[in-house]
């Protein structure tokens, strides 16, 4: 195999390959990227057995083949080349090694065999649909900081995508919550989208996949099957397992008669949250919020650190509360807001509390109190 | 040389063969014997003599305190220890070298009562008081000689004077000039010891001493001392501090210290509590879901209520279990946040089980909390997914009220019975 490719188009092909490869791992080939190249193209592909990165880039290919190396390795020699160099990768097919030459510099890397690298079996997708690529970055970045980290609950541990009924008919939706908090983002149904299955996409997919997602016109090409999902650009595909588990029934969750209302400036929301929360306690970071007729009151009161305290001009008119947050929480969700003013809704201080951006229900948020 | 009686307490400036008060011949004599303040006060075979002291009959017998015939000897008296049985050995083996033994199960209720009021008598002494256990503790006496009218070595010998007659328990002395000496002292001559490390005797003591001699440094701590060719004191003398500090870490930089006889610790009477755990070694070996199920709620409850009682909570949630071949696993669980509530360790516990997979048959499992915090930060935030959590929460908090006023077994879960 031989071929010359430009450097950044090379470094964009490996950066992905080496950030899906496992760091720790015990089979010595899933560190490595297949490399393949015929025609005049060239794939990288890259795989921890449960996602699989293939990049497809234009390459000019002298002697068509493929060869494996170590993604991390490949990725830190291209990252190091200067811009704009030409880099040539050959690998005689008898040595074991892969030279990278780029101007002056030559490096050689030991290779492992090919027909070792396990690509991942191809399925039977159930659905395929086309999304933008704005449509699903919404989706996941609204929702994906609410995915639980605990690996008891291995369920709460990605994005549960699915077709639900929303306002004005279908939807797609992404439902994630660690059981403190929840986020619930509707888009339009896809055409061809109605049949989905749901599935959990895992967190380091919705990492991954959010890669293929920074063109805002992009089409992304979805497939969706029980057991995988597939993203694909016209030169990046992504598959991945989804997470073998049931997804709780959300809907419980979501309150539907909190009556009291606070509508308040998110950003200005937000800035006082943080600021009063720096004297909060490092574990419990619980910020105290207390409401009476337009007029909101921030406060926080740690033995160990001291006391904050700071008022918000808000619109509430409903009885007195006084209702107690993890103040990362709901900074978290103030941040989701990006147009109109934050929209809360409570009901007791012990009860779940909703927040959604104005009369937007497209993307509902949740969150636990605290004891204060 | 002062000196003194240890049976009469008289003191002497230099040391007679016998006491000329009493005539007794147990003189304790050291050229810093009036001036050294940290003590280490280490009763002897506490949970044997306990046992002999309440049951006369067991005397002169050998006893061992341990559980049942899977269990491992607690303590065992001196009778005992003459043929080689020694804590931490399996039943089966210590009743080979002494098959005659008494095998008495621990009264633990009976060893807490008798180390409160040791401890009442300590705190007569001084108020910065260190318990490792029920039957150690750390004392610091500075500056108490003014106020007892007599230097601290005469108050530790009155000390265990009072707990052989008033408790009818014995207990031995290190007395030093800091806890790792004080603690190595003690252990000197036992049982009914008074040993003195004086600070001039300090490294000369220590030289040919082996390093396992340091509290805390185990068989696998000496196994990779042991590959730097350090096996003494003296051979950690040969070592330049910062070459043990890139060798073994912060230990390296202890044993640098320990090695020169230094040791900054204060002797602390609120040494920080690290972690609560509770297990337990099975009569027969068993991968019953339902009987390991109920241990798991057992333990869970009982780590709860220490935890209460202490106010504390805890973040990390772990489950031990050991299979028949001793090979044991260990799987833990960070919480968001702490907690004390039996309900939320045990739904824990129990799901790190569900996902150990089937490796059983178990003979011990374990439940334990640390990274502990105030339980004031604990519980705060429901679970939005079961929302029944809270209510359960609240009913573990009135069952702990009624248990509280009419007794432990006034109220119990019906999982607790399996």
């Amino acid at each position: 195999m031989k071929l010359s490719i430009e450097r950044a188009t090379l470094l964009k092909a490996v950066s992905q390959a080496q950030s899906v490869v496992e760091r720790r791992n015990t089979i010595p080939i899933l560190a490595n990227v297949l490399i393949e190249a015929s025609g005049d193209h060239a794939s990288f592909r890259a795989t921890d057995l449960d996602i699989e990165v293939v990049d497809r880039v234009t390459a000019m290919v002298e002697r068509a083949g493929a060869s494996t190396v170590s993604a991390v390795t490949l990725h830190e020699i291209v990252r190091k080349l200067p811009d704009g160099a030409l880099v040539t990768l050959t690998d005689d097919g008898a040595s074991g090694r892969l030279t990278v030459e780029a101007g002056r510099s030559n490096f050689s890397l030991t290779t492992l065999p090919k027909e070792d690298f396990p690509v991942m079996a191809t399925s039977e997708y159930t659905s395929n649909f086309t999304a933008s690529a704005m449509t699903l970055r919404r989706l996941f970045d609204k929702s994906k900081f609410a995915i639980s980290t605990e690996e008891t609950r291995y369920y709460l541990n990605g994005v549960y995508m699915h077709v639900a009924e929303g306002d004005g008919g279908q939807k797609l939706r992404c439902v994630a919550t660690d059981g403190h908090r929840l986020a619930r983002i509707d888009a339009d149904l896809p055409t061809d989208a109605g049949d989905m299955p749901g599935v959990i996409v895992p967190r380091k997919t919705v990492g991954e996949m959010r890669k293929l997602l920074d063109d805002d016109d992009a089409q992304i090409a979805v497939s969706v099957s029980e057991a995988k999902v597939r993203f694909a650009t016209p030169n990046v595909t992504l598959i991945s397992k989804v997470i073998d588990g049931t997804f709780p029934d959300y809907t419980r969750v979501i309150p539907s008669g909190n009556t009291r209302k606070l509508e308040v400036d998110a950003t200005e929301f937000a800035k006082a949250v943080d600021r009063v929360a720096t004297v909060s306690s490092e574990r419990s970071r619980a910020v105290k919020l207390a409401l009476d007729e337009d007029r909101l009151v921030l406060s926080v009161n740690a033995p160990d650190s001291g006391a904050a305290e700071e008022e918000l001009a808000v619109a509430y008119g409903d009885e007195k509360l006084e209702i107690g947050f993890n103040a990362k929480y709901l900074l978290e969700i103030a941040s989701q807001v990006d147009r109109e003013n934050a929209v809360f809704l409570f009901n007791t201080s012990g009860d779940p509390t909703l927040m959604r951006e104005g009369n937007d229900t497209s993307a509902i948020y949740v969150v636990m109190p605290m004891r204060v | 040389m002062p000196a003194f009686c240890r049976d009469c307490l008289t003191t002497f400036e230099t040391a007679p063969r016998r006491c000329t008060a009493c005539g007794r011949p147990r003189i304790a004599a050291h050229p810093e014997l009036f001036s050294l303040s940290i003590a280490h006060m280490d009763c002897d075979a506490f949970y044997a003599s306990v046992e002999k002291r309440d049951n006369p009959e067991l005397a002169s017998k050998p006893v061992i305190i341990g559980g049942g015939r899977r269990g491992v000897v607690s303590t065992a008296c001196y009778v005992a220890r003459v043929r080689g049985v020694k804590s931490a050995m399996p039943m089966f083996q210590a009743l080979k070298l002494c098959p005659e033994a008494v095998v008495v199960r621990p009264r633990m209720e009976e060893y807490v009562k008798a180390s409160a009021a040791i401890r009442k008598m300590m705190q007569e002494l001084t108020p910065a008081i260190e318990p490792l256990s029920l039957d150690e503790a750390f004392l610091d006496m500075t500056g108490t000689t003014a106020l007892h009218g007599a230097p601290p070595a005469v108050m530790l010998a009155r000390l265990v004077k009072r707990m052989k007659e008033e408790l009818g328990l014995t207990g031995s002395i290190g007395l030093s000039h800091n806890k790792f000496l004080a603690k190595v002292a003690s252990d000197l001559d036992k049982p009914r010891g008074f040993s003195v490390i004086g600070k001039a005797e300090t490294n000369q003591f220590l030289t040919d001493k082996p390093i396992g001699l340091i509290w805390g440094v185990g068989a696998v701590a000496q196994g990779a001392l042991d590959k730097a060719g350090i096996r003494t004191f003296a051979d950690l003398l040969r070592w330049e501090r910062q070459d043990l500090t890139a060798r073994f870490g912060s230990m390296g930089d202890r044993l640098w210290h320990l090695a020169r006889g230094e040791d900054r610790r204060q002797v602390s009477a609120h040494a920080p509590v690290k972690s609560i755990s509770n297990e337990t070694t099975f009569f027969e070996d068993t991968s019953d879901a339902d009987v390991l199920d109920g241990h798991i709620w057992r333990l869970a409850e009982k780590v709860s209520d220490r935890a209460k009682a202490r106010d504390l909570a805890g973040r990390v949630v772990t489950l031990k279990l050991k299979r028949k071949d001793h090979s044991a696993l260990s799987r833990r669980l960070s919480l968001r946040e702490a907690t004390q509530i039996a309900d939320r360790i045990y739904r824990t516990a129990r799901d790190l089980f569900d996902q150990s997979g089937p490796q059983g048959p178990y003979r011990l499992i374990g439940v334990g909390l640390s990274d502990l915090v105030r339980a004031e930060e604990s519980d705060l935030t429901g679970d939005l997914l079961d929302p029944k959590a809270s209510t359960r929460a609240k009913a573990e908090r009135a069952t702990d009220t009624i248990r509280a006023k009419f007794g432990k077994d006034a109220i119990v879960r019906g999982r607790s019975l399996r």
